[in-house]
């Protein structure tokens, strides 16, 4: 079995486990319905998540996300209430989302600062500026607005893709494209396995963490007008601990948190095994909707277990096969 | 085969670092189809060298030419654009990736902007052809193979890049014996296409195998230049020492010794899945080699008799008292000391000083309550700076700044200076010059006349016949014998490794 491809078949045994489980209780979770639903409501998580796989692909961390798609939320409402046009608002705010992502890795690049602090203080500085425009959560009321949620595709049996599902398998689509059809790709895998020799091989560093980080955040200016789209309001508290829980997708989704090992199909079935934990606690109606939360940890604590058993079992047979092909052997001369 | 004109030429090359002239007029020349080797002590300038050829490293002075033309790389990858390819003993690719991409990294084939796989497979599996590695699928994961496997890969994707000269930096040391063999072929065949080879090795019995010509540095100058066939190994040892070495100096002179009364003794002492139940004795004045190939427990059975790992059968009595070693801290209280193998690892602490480092083992044993005072620790560190001869411009630089052997001296004074009844050293000559190597076994001699228990596990049989009383060999994590007396010669104790190898594997050591 290839090492590689077996974190992506454990979760996709765990989504269809799970999937199983909850449609033989409610049948009617076999439904399109849901499952454009499930499309639709993880939008946002989805779309973050998957610049978040090629951060963590490359061994870095991006903790600013949650607060870029408050920030982008927030922009977006004061600026559309102040008369701008939503169209012209998303491009300008996708336009200054993917620049901060740009300096954030220029500083973690160059400054040699681990990306875990610099991201840090980048979720501080975007968190604050949110407050700085509004404190209040300020809804948006605009015709394109209406327009945009609106929009949906019909899928046999009922169930309705909306365009913001839509975008979000796009995202996923063009996020496999990118990592392993493109030397960018190579170049973020190259250099989550070992930066040293990535460069040695002529990765471009500076470029390619650069790139990282600006399509990080990019993609949660993104998520921030998807989620925008979803609320129809900024405010400057939502999407507190998203970056936690997109974290938590990529890992579940079989990406290493040491980088090199993962994919983005991965990711999205982390994406959609949260989802569908928070789907079933919904169904049954009783549970408190902490339990999406408690069955997320004891997943993620499980694939940490299961990655370094994974890492263990491939060095014990690394082991094997040198034992098995010949005795190192003693040199007298020296 | 090699013609005349060089391909590759150095011309005086220079070059100092901070007190330390680590080149000094080096001249070199490397004819294409050629293998030459390139030779010397640690800290003789074969690294410096090497990065100053790949651009690591600039130059004070002097002049590279490559077919007749200097030439002034910037860097590793401005040399491969000249036609300068390196593979370094610590493989530098990527583990995490598949064959294909690591040997077209950095110049993936694209159509229309995407990644051609498929020309990128085609390209790998020719080129793995090409090497005799047919049967590696260029889409399995690089780190699944071999070290062997990867350094092939490694020498592919350097040839296919450069195409000139090649560099291996050591590529053998974590080779084993077949391993070395296939590595060696594809080096015949590098070579029969014309490419300039560079080998840089330890090993001597693998420059007559496979090099045309030998280059000896030392203390960064050029000692000679000499075509292998007209060499012999004890003037090649000779080159690289600078002085002749006889058989005699190595051969200890082993005073007769009334068998002293054992400091430490170990019945049944073993561990499951780690080391072999063993008996051993350890007697005052008296040097216990440890010998046995790579993975025979050697290592394992240091760290049990130190308490790294707890035996789990048999006892331990010291001092006629059965005690329980269930960690170094045990260990270091009945008076042992270790020096582990792995020495950066595992033994200095490279930012703190000289005098930090050798006085660490000290204080740990006296408690951090009870802390050393400045003046103490400085008459200390000055002391066996001193004593054992440690190169260093003062104990306040930071170790890591030292040489490979100065590194090893400082830590022998670290646990010598909690004077220690019973020191473990674990390969205390491994990856240091010759000249500090002798210096070491001569200090191993001068602490067992001083009366001190030793045991010495090392992988050059030569260095434990100088000093050994006695030779435990190890065999599959299990003692398998013990030679003393006028048994213990390299003969004797290669004999009894590979007599066991012979009968498993059917082969000999070489």
């Amino acid at each position: 079995m290839n090492p590689r491809t077996l974190p992506l078949l454990a979760t996709l045994g765990v989504f269809l486990l799970a999937y199983a489980l909850c449609a033989l209780q409610f049948p009617a979770m076999l439904s399109t319905r849901v499952v454009a639903n499930l499309l639709t409501d993880n939008a946002f998580l989805g779309i973050v998540a998957v610049g978040m796989t090629f951060v963590i692909l490359s061994g870095g961390i991006d903790l600013s996300v949650g607060s870029v798609i408050a920030f982008t939320g927030v922009f977006l409402a004061v600026t559309i209430r102040a008369g701008l046009d939503p169209v012209a608002g998303f491009i300008l705010v996708l336009a200054i989302t993917t620049a901060f992502g740009a300096v954030m890795g220029a500083m973690i690049h160059y400054l040699e600062t681990p990306p875990f602090i610099v991201t840090l203080a980048g979720m501080f500085l975007a968190r604050g500026v949110c407050f700085l425009m509004t404190t209040d959560s300020i809804p948006i009321d605009h015709p394109v607005y209406d327009t945009l949620t609106g929009l949906s595709w019909r899928i046999p049996s009922g169930g309705r893709l909306s365009l913001i599902g839509g975008v979000m398998v796009l995202v996923f689509i063009a996020g496999i494209v990118l990592a392993h059809r493109t030397r960018f790709g190579t170049a973020v895998y190259g250099l989550g396995g070992n930066r040293t020799s990535a460069e040695l091989m002529g990765v471009p560093v500076a470029r390619t963490t650069i790139l990282i980080y600006a399509l990080s955040s990019g993609l949660a200016g993104l998520a921030g007008i998807v989620f925008s789209l979803y609320t129809s309001a900024g405010y400057s508290l939502a999407a507190t601990g998203v970056e936690l829980d997109t974290i938590a997708a990529v890992v579940i989704g079989g990406t290493l948190l040491t980088g090199g090992v993962g994919t983005v199909a991965g990711t999205f079935l982390g994406v959609m095994i949260q989802g569908l934990i928070q789907t079933y606690v919904i169904f049954d109606g009783t549970l408190s909707s902490w339990w999406t939360k408690i069955v997320i940890g004891g997943l993620l604590f499980a694939f940490i277990v299961f990655q370094r058993g994974l890492v263990h079992m491939a060095a014990r047979r690394r082991e094997a096969a040198r034992l098995a092909t010949g005795m190192p052997v003693v040199s007298p001369a020296g | 085969m090699a013609s005349d004109a060089p391909l590759l030429g150095l011309y005086g090359l220079t070059k100092t670092f901070p007190g330390v002239k680590a080149l000094d007029g080096v001249d070199f020349s490397l004819k294409a189809g050629e293998v030459h080797a390139l030779l010397g002590e640690n800290g003789a300038g074969k690294s410096t060298l090497i990065k100053v050829l790949t651009g690591v490293h600039s130059r004070d002075g002097g002049e590279i030419r490559l077919d007749g033309v200097p030439i002034h790389p910037r860097d590793a990858a401005d040399a491969q654009r000249h036609g300068i390819g390196t593979v370094y003993q610590e493989v530098n690719l990527l583990p995490n990736l598949t064959v294909a991409e690591n040997l077209s990294m950095g110049r993936e084939p694209t159509r229309f902007g995407f990644t051609d796989r498929r020309a990128m497979r085609r390209h790998a599996a020719a080129l793995l052809g090409a090497y005799g590695l047919g049967s590696v699928d260029p889409e399995s994961t690089l780190g699944e193979h071999s070290v062997a496997v990867q350094q092939i890969v490694a020498i592919a994707r350097a040839v296919d890049l450069s195409g000139k000269v090649l560099i291996l930096d050591e590529p053998t040391a974590s080779l084993d014996a077949s391993e070395v063999r296939v590595l060696f072929d594809v080096v015949r065949s590098l070579k029969a296409r014309g490419i300039g080879i560079i080998f840089v090795t330890h090993f001597l019995d693998q420059v007559f195998a496979i090099a045309d010509r030998a280059t000896v540095l030392r203390n960064g100058r050029l000692v000679g230049t000499r075509a292998t066939a007209d060499l012999d190994r004890l003037s090649l040892v000779e080159m690289m020492l600078g002085r002749e070495l006889k058989d005699e100096t190595l051969k200890r002179h082993r005073t007769q010794r009334a068998a002293a009364e054992p400091f430490a003794t170990f019945e049944g002492y073993g561990r499951r899945a780690y080391v072999q139940p063993f008996d051993l004795a350890i007697r005052p004045g008296e040097v216990v080699g440890v010998a046995g190939l790579l993975g025979s427990g050697r290592t394992e059975t240091a760290k049990l008799i130190f308490g790294v790992k707890e035996a789990d059968s048999g006892r331990a009595i010291v001092d006629g008292k059965p005690v329980r070693i269930a960690s170094p801290r045990t260990a270091a209280a009945l008076g042992f000391g270790f020096c582990p193998e792995d020495r950066k690892t595992e033994g200095i602490v490279g930012d703190l000083s000289v005098r930090e480092n050798i006085i660490l083992a000290l204080q740990a044993r006296r408690g951090w309550l009870k802390p050393l005072s400045g003046p103490e620790t400085r008459a200390i560190a000055d002391k066996f700076v001193k004593l054992l001869d440690i190169r260093t411009t003062d104990a306040e630089k930071p170790i890591r700044l030292l040489s490979g052997g100065n590194q090893q001296k400082a830590l022998l004074a670290r646990w010598l200076a909690t004077e220690p009844r019973f020191l473990i050293l674990d390969e205390p000559t491994r990856g240091i010059d010759v000249g500090a190597h002798a210096e070491i076994i001569r200090l191993i001699e001068r602490l067992c006349d001083d009366g001190l228990a030793l045991l010495v596990v090392s992988s050059e049989i030569e260095e434990i016949v100088a000093y050994a009383d006695r030779v435990v060999v190890m065999r599959d994590r299990t003692q398998t014998g013990v030679i003393e007396g006028d048994g213990v010669t390299v003969e004797g104790i290669v004999r009894a490794i590979a007599a066991e190898h012979a009968a498993r594997h059917g082969e000999v050591a070489s």
